[in-house]
């Protein structure tokens, strides 16, 4: 036998990438770069930026859409998008509040609230898994029909609910108020389940390779259809909580969050094109994007500057993480 | 624009001096030199893993090396990029075929050499005949209007190598362009590349198959762990000494099967249909069996495959699982009654190519990993780690992602996620297919031990004497039919080839 027999297979051995580089194609690194400096810009801006009161306050306005946001997150990292989350919020949210100003009583009419979000969920899996339509263009045209149904049933009118109904926003679990609460909440259990959890794991292998994981054995139908139908019902529960927020409910209630949420999630490093991206990142994202807007606002900065500023953001989180990914890839 | 200075005949047309290549802190490249004269086919060899891709890659302007020089006909050029590749007259046909799936052929074919200004009319009569005349000149029979999608994987690879082709290069390299290929079309390349030769360009050929490099090649260099090992006329090497040279040791004698008891019948397949692509297949598979599954590319192998393994099910017909009646019409199903199937496109039905090796090779056993709905990390690189070690895969992590592992460690790495699933019915697809000669030889052994353990072994392969040595039984499709099933005794290389030339040709032909 000779010396060179033994050479090792398996190079056990050789040193793995160095660990700032790790770090660095994480996509949550450049969203929690940006946080710290929104926050350190802030306080330059304003003395509030550094009481954290005054941030909590801030983001129970975005609260909802966050919240809708992080379960977007997972749908986006499956391959998928829904755009009709916002137009969710509002038609179930006057459906919620068209009952109960006819008589229903409020959890019987939260509940039918809750009910028309998940049926909306189904309507979405239903065109996209069943009918195997794109989910940009089926979304696109539930978001449409679903704030023209919102339309017929509250008119242009704004409908009142109960005094006592009002204000989940000024509900405080141990000095945070209680959207607040609830984002983070569902942060950590939906970060959980997408990290730690088989189901969390094949969302990204659908996302990443959709044929391949149908052939691993993965029911990648059935995931998607799971996905849209818990985008519907937390779109639901985050519409009745805005009109809890604002004290009454129009058909425009959300309009345009969609945006957001999508914004959320991509300056969180989830890629559009799925497979990639994780909670984490998306709940960074949304204490930056309540960051910035505040603290233009704070600085009475345009409105449309202010557009101007978050597009920008967005564009250059992406180019810097798709950069550095791809520097590492040559 | 000839830079004469130093041309002369004997210039080499490629140099390369010092070449070395880092990915992140690995080195998978060291100081390769390496002369390609001009009019000559040359083999790079070496073991899954020894840098083969990595260096064609470089030459193609890919990869830029970490070190290391290039001269052109004497003067130093940068490879910046594969357009200037191109430019420079360098073409790379690639291991894993890229192409534009919802184009068409044609459109495949003239890929960014349309010609013409950016606004101009696209000349499509004339792409699509000169499409078709090279298309002919492959001997390939594919119409060029329709797209690439649905085109089997060796349709897909001619469809590449004529892309080659029309580029007129001067040097073209082929990274395993025969794995996917049945014999004709094998020899239908072979023609080609020594046309191509001698017009004088320089063509280098990567394989694992040695036969290919005797019968084609003038030289041949040996790679192993990203060193080049030798530079030498194929003639003054036996295949004794490229196999020392290539894997540091003498290969073990393999590719003969341990006979197994031979015990019930597992799967039972009775005829099935489907319309259009195959009719009536009937056929069975014991424990302990190995059945081969033979015919050209196209014959409807692979279909039957899919349908067994419920990615496209069968129209009618009837499969019995150990006895039972089963319809099975998703994977997970399939999964679930003890089936496994290793496809034989692994870029597409195979890998996740961003995500870790680990985790690409649990794919299938979720419940091996997540006894209680979470996953156990340790359990999870436990069981990845044995399996990286069996299948002697190279890899620098576990936590890499598998998309920077080269071919050959990406289709171990498939078979270990499948050999996880310990399933009772085995439907390999090619799976030897870019497996260099060291890993083939356990790998047969390693089908050997499943058999012997009263597993039931479909293998589809275009590789003759595998066929014939690992199986006890092999079956030959033609056209989408059973065309003949023919006991070990009888199998041979005539009677199986026989049985896989269609019908019509063979008529014309007596
Ligand atoms: N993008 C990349 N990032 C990190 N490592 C890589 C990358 N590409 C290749 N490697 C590593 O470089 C080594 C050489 O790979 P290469 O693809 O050149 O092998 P090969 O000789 O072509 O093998 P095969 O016969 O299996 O195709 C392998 O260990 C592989 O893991
Ligand atoms: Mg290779």
């Amino acid at each position: 036998m000779s010396a060179i027999e033994t050479q090792p297979a398996v190079q056990d051995a050789a040193p793995a990438r160095p660990r700032w580089q790790v770090l660095l194609v994480r996509p949550e690194t450049m969203t929690f770069v940006l946080l710290v400096l929104g926050i350190f810009a802030g306080g330059l801006l304003s003395p509030f930026f550094l009481d954290i009161n005054y941030i909590l306050k801030s983001f129970t306005l975005y609260a909802e859409f966050a919240i809708v946001a992080l379960v977007l997150t997972m749908v986006i990292i499956g391959g998928e998008i829904d755009l009709s989350p916002a137009a969710n919020m509002a038609l179930s949210a006057c459906i919620f509040a068209w009952l109960q100003q006819a008589g229903v009583p409020i959890p019987v009419a939260v509940l039918i609230g809750l009910a028309s979000g998940l049926v909306m969920g189904t309507i979405n899996g239903l065109m996209v898994i069943g009918l195997q339509l794109p989910s940009i263009i089926v979304t696109i045209g539930t978001l449409t029909l679903y704030r023209g149904l919102a339309q017929i049933i509250a008119g242009d009118k704004s409908i009142r609910v109960p005094e006592w109904f009002i204000g989940v926003d000024r509900i405080m679990v141990a000095g945070i108020p209680l959207p607040v609460v609830i984002f983070i909440a569902l942060a950590i259990g939906l970060g959980v389940v997408l990290g730690g959890t088989i189901f969390g794991r094949q969302i990204y292998q659908i996302g990443t390779n959709e044929v391949a994981a149908r052939h691993a054995g993965i029911r990648s139908a059935r995931i998607k259809f799971g996905l849209f139908l818990l985008v519907g019902i937390v779109a639901s529960i985050a519409g009745i909580m805005t009109a809890s927020r604002l004290g009454s409910v129009r058909y425009d209630l959300g309009l345009g969050g969609e945006l957001q949420m999508v914004l959320m999630a991509m300056l969180g490093g989830t890629y559009i094109f799925g497979g990639r991206g994780t909670i984490l990142g998306t709940f960074l994202a949304a204490w930056l994007l309540v960051i910035v807007s505040t603290g233009m606002i704070v600085a009475n900065v345009l409105p449309a500057v202010q557009l101007v500023v978050l597009g920008s953001l967005l564009i250059v989180s992406i180019i810097a993480t798709n950069f550095i990914y791809s520097r590492t890839q040559r | 624009m000839t830079n004469a200075a130093t041309t002369t005949a004997d210039t080499p047309l490629i140099s390369a001096r010092g070449i070395s290549k880092q990915f992140a802190a690995i080195e998978v490249l060291r100081d390769v030199d390496l002369d390609l004269g001009r009019g000559e086919i040359h083999a790079l060899l070496g073991e899954n893993g020894a840098g083969k891709s990595t260096f064609a890659k470089i030459l193609a302007g890919v990869h830029r090396p970490s070190r290391g020089s290039l001269a052109l006909n004497g003067t130093p050029v940068e490879v910046t990029s594969p357009i200037v590749a191109q430019k420079l007259g360098i073409t790379l046909i690639h291991q894993e075929p890229i192409s534009f799936p919802d184009l068409s052929v044609a459109e495949n074919l003239v890929l960014g050499r349309t010609g013409g200004s950016p606004l101009g009319r696209v000349p499509w009569a004339r792409i699509t005949r000169d499409a078709n005349q090279l298309m002919n000149l492959l001997g390939i029979r594919i119409d060029v209007t329709r797209p690439m999608r649905g085109l089997s994987i060796a349709d897909q690879q001619m469809v590449e190598i004529a892309r080659a082709l029309a580029s007129d290069s001067r040097l073209i390299i082929m990274d395993e362009p025969t794995a996917p290929l049945t014999p004709n079309e094998v020899e239908t390349l072979f023609g080609i590349a020594r046309r191509l030769r001698d017009e004088g360009r320089t063509i280098v050929f990567i394989t694992h198959r040695l036969e290919e490099v005797r019968a084609l090649c003038d030289r041949v260099t040996i790679f192993r762990d990203g060193s080049k090992i030798a530079t030498e006329e194929i003639g003054k090497l036996s295949d004794a000494d490229i196999i020392r040279l290539m894997i540091g040791r003498p290969l073990k004698e393999y590719m003969h099967k341990t006979r197994a008891a031979i015990g019930e019948v597992a799967l039972k397949v009775e005829g099935l249909t489907l319309p259009g692509v195959f009719s009536d297949i009937s056929f069975e598979v014991r424990k302990g069996e190995i059945v081969g599954l033979g015919g050209l590319v196209g014959a409807g192998r692979t279909d039957v495959a899919r349908a067994l393994f419920g990615v496209a099910p069968a129209t009618s017909g009837t499969v019995t699982i150990n006895g039972k009646a089963e319809v099975i019409t998703e994977p997970s199903q399939a999964i679930a009654l003890g089936l496994a199937f290793v496809p034989e496109d692994r870029a597409v039905a195979g890998i996740f190519r961003t995500l870790s090796v680990e985790e690409n090779i649990t794919a299938a056993v979720p419940g091996q990993i997540a006894p209680g709905g979470m996953i156990k990390r340790a359990l999870e690189r436990t069981l990845a780690q044995d399996s990286v070690r069996k299948l002697r895969i190279r890899l620098a992590s576990l936590r890499q992602p598998i998309g920077e592992l080269s071919g050959g460690n990406q289709q171990k790495a498939i078979l270990a996620r499948w050999l996880l699933t310990d399933p009772s019915v085995l439907i390999l697809d090619e799976p030897t297919r870019g497996i260099d000669i060291g890993v083939k030889a356990e790998f047969y052994d390693m089908i050997g031990e499943l058999a012997a353990a009263g597993r039931a072994i479909l293998l589809i392969s275009s590789e003759l004497p595998e066929l014939l040595a690992l199986c006890d039984r092999v079956l030959v499709m033609s056209e989408g039919r059973l065309t003949a099933n023919l006991s070990r005794a009888e199998a041979t290389q005539e009677s199986v080839m026989r049985a896989a030339v269609p019908q019509t040709r063979e008529t014309i032909a007596a």
